[in-house]
């Protein structure tokens, strides 16, 4: 399939009609992958000789931050889209991507929160990973209250696209500012979240379905929420078009 | 465009024109801060700093709106967009001139309200230094969150949700200079930071607010 | 031709209003735009003056030829009248605002602030600002709104005036402005027609 084909699913009812056939794949494989990969972890796998069964909550933890981040990157590359190529389903995923991306930040806080308590005995601290996620938190919000607060969806769909530009390259640039702040404060940060690098085999094969469960939920629930954005915008269309005495 | 220079700035000092409300906010908060945190001196002159850069930070925030909002609201938005100024000018100009009337007489008041605070003494030059260097970039940074909102009833709250993360990044270099400068540590790395971060905005960013403008006249 | 519009749609607020219009604009001519309220008559204007892009056909003309005066007049009104004419003059790169100042008879009001003026004195100082940009093309959207019997005379004369050196109008307006020698351009028949309802799912329109 040549990239050309791939615009052709730019067009709302193309792409309706694709999704109607896909979307029940994506939904019930990722409750699949959910289930197996999060019954595995937290049943199958052996407590953390130092965490104890604390160290589990990776498995919700470190997915919904994977998707955090990868969901902003999809809305980056919509916005794009829909600024050079100006498809209007572009513009409408990234759209629907942003409150999903928000939940998955709200949810690797509050898993982060949950999970730090026992560990280092706080439930919150400005750790610069913690504060970069707060960050993109508080990006989320403002994309998504400027979507809302403009009436006209082409309008809506440009200036939000500019903003993800531009915050993106905030964010990086506040991600090193934090890096950089924070060891200025604790002369080298106390706490150190890097589980990734040494985590054993056996939490790792859960963890990597667990995300993979993660990602098709992402899917699913994008495609989901382009299809109502999608029929909203086109009821809106229809009202204009009734007002116009058509 | 040293016209629209010179006639932003008049509009601002003239009666109604806002000019000296972001001073007379930063010291209040400045003043309000002991009521919060108790008198000792030797808290006051450790969060000194970082008050002070907050407080600048808030009131440049304070004046965002009017901007554009007074322009746009008499149709002269329209006319210099139609006008031979180029986009791109008008906003830099309008930054430019937010940053006379609000970001300047900042720099300048904050040395005296950091007298209120106990400031240390070696903090002073780098307090006044990284104020200087980093209010520009709120300033443009600004621009674009008014161009954002621009046409907007009740943008002023969205404004400062859509400014506020964009400012994280100056705040933090702005605010460890004026830091470590008070503590006589080594301030080289955060003011190269901050001056890069101003540059930088002060190159690319009106590009973006012209941009946002051009959307939301059509 | 200083301006020739061919085949051009447009949409206000994303739903198409007017369509096929076609028009050209010599110098030394004068258009009147009519047509009922809501029609999009200040689109069609907006989109000449290049505030907003076309839904489909062209625009021709030279940018720096054209000046838009919209249903505000820009004025600011803690700035004496010479000052914001002044201000407009500079931007449009001239310096000389006396003649406007006559034209409009602004003279006895020059030195007050603007916000002290009445509608109508506003709206002179608005239509004053036209002769200080210099430029060829007038797009102009309903400039006698709130202006008495005098003053219109007054605006039709500038008009005339303007003509005479070789330039062009273009005037969305509703009363007789008495130029006779303007052609008349009557929007009604162009409004848009609804999209076919199975067209529909491109661009949603």
């Amino acid at each position: 399939m040549s990239l050309n084909a791939l615009w052709e699913y730019a067009n709302p009812k193309k792409f309706i009609q694709t999704t109607d056939r896909v979307l029940p794949w994506f939904a019930w494989s990722a409750a699949l992958t959910l289930v197996v990969g999060l019954i595995w972890g937290f049943f199958f796998t052996p407590d953390d000789y130092r965490q104890g069964s604390t160290v589990k909550i990776i498995y919700l933890h470190v997915p919904a931050a994977l998707m955090a981040i990868n969901a902003w990157l999809m809305m980056l590359i919509t916005s794009l889209v829909w600024i050079v190529r100006r498809h209007h389903v572009s513009a409408l995923a990234a759209r629907a991507a942003a409150p999903v991306g928000m939940i998955m930040t709200v949810i690797a806080l509050l898993t982060g929160a949950i999970w730090g308590q026992p560990m280092w005995g706080t439930w919150w601290a400005w750790d610069p990973r913690l504060t970069s996620f707060l960050i993109l938190f508080l990006f989320y919000l403002g994309y998504i209250a400027l979507w809302e607060a403009i009436e006209n969806d082409d309008t809506a769909a440009d200036l939000t696209s500019i903003l993800c530009l531009v915050g993106s390259v905030f964010a990086l640039l506040s991600r090193y500012a934090v890096n950089f702040w924070n060891q200025g404060l604790h002369q080298g940060a106390s706490l150190s979240l890097d589980k990734e690098e040494n985590v054993h085999d056996v939490f790792w094969y859960p963890l990597v379905v667990a995300m993979a469960g993660f990602a098709l939920l992402f899917i699913a629930l994008v495609l989901m929420r382009t299809r109502t954005e999608i029929r909203a915008r086109r009821m809106r269309a229809l009202l204009a078009r009734e007002r116009m005495g058509a | 465009m040293i016209a629209l220079l010179v006639r932003d700035i008049r509009l601002a000092m003239r009666a109604g024109g806002g000019f000296g409300l972001g001073l007379s906010f930063f010291l209040i908060v400045v003043v309000l801060v002991p009521f919060g945190v108790g008198p000792q001196s030797a808290l006051l002159s450790k969060i000194a700093p970082g008050i002070l850069w907050l407080g600048a930070l808030l009131a440049c925030l304070l004046s965002l709106d009017r901007i554009f909002a007074l322009d746009w609201e008499d149709g002269s938005l329209d006319l210099l967009a139609t006008s031979p100024l180029p986009m791109e000018g008008i906003v830099s100009v309008k930054a430019l001139a937010h940053w006379l009337t609000t970001g300047l007489p900042l720099v300048l008041v904050a040395p005296v309200l950091g007298v209120l605070l106990n400031l240390p003494e070696a903090g002073f030059l780098w307090l006044t230094l990284s104020l200087a260097l980093g209010t520009p970039a709120l300033s443009v940074i600004g621009t674009f969150g008014a161009a954002l909102t621009v046409g907007l009833k009740r943008g002023g709250l969205l404004l400062s949700l859509l400014v506020l993360p964009l400012y994280v990044p100056t705040l933090i270099f702005g605010a460890e200079v004026a830091r470590r400068g008070a503590e006589g540590f080594d301030i080289t790395t955060p003011l190269l930071f901050l001056a890069g971060i101003t540059c930088g905005t002060i190159a690319l960013l009106p590009f973006a607010s012209a941009a946002v403008l051009r959307v939301n006249l059509r | 031709m200083m301006l020739t519009v061919t085949d051009l749609s447009i949409a206000r607020g994303g739903i198409p209003v007017l369509e096929g219009l076609n028009l050209t604009l010599g110098a030394g001519q004068a258009m009147v735009l009519r047509g009922p309220n809501g029609i999009g008559k200040t689109t069609f204007l907006r989109t000449i003056a290049g505030l907003q892009p076309p839904l489909s056909g062209q625009v021709e003309v030279t940018p720096e030829s054209l000046v838009y005066a919209g249903h505000a007049d820009g004025i600011k009104p803690t700035l004496t009248v010479t000052e914001n004419l002044s201000f407009w003059a500079q931007a449009f790169g001239n310096r000389d605002i006396s003649a406007a100042i006559s034209a409009f008879a602004l003279g006895p009001l020059a030195g007050r602030p603007a916000g002290a003026l009445s509608a109508g004195q506003k709206r002179r100082l608005g239509l004053a600002r036209l002769l200080v940009t210099g430029r060829e093309i007038w797009v102009l959207d309903e400039p006698t709104v709130s202006l008495d019997t005098d003053a219109v005379a007054m605006f039709a004369a500038a008009v005339r005036a303007h003509l005479a050196q070789g330039g062009a109008a273009l005037i969305a307006t509703h009363i007789d402005l008495g130029l006779s020698e303007a052609q008349v351009l009557d929007v009604g028949p162009y409004r848009a027609k609804p999209l076919d309802i199975e067209d529909f799912d491109g661009a949603f329109l």
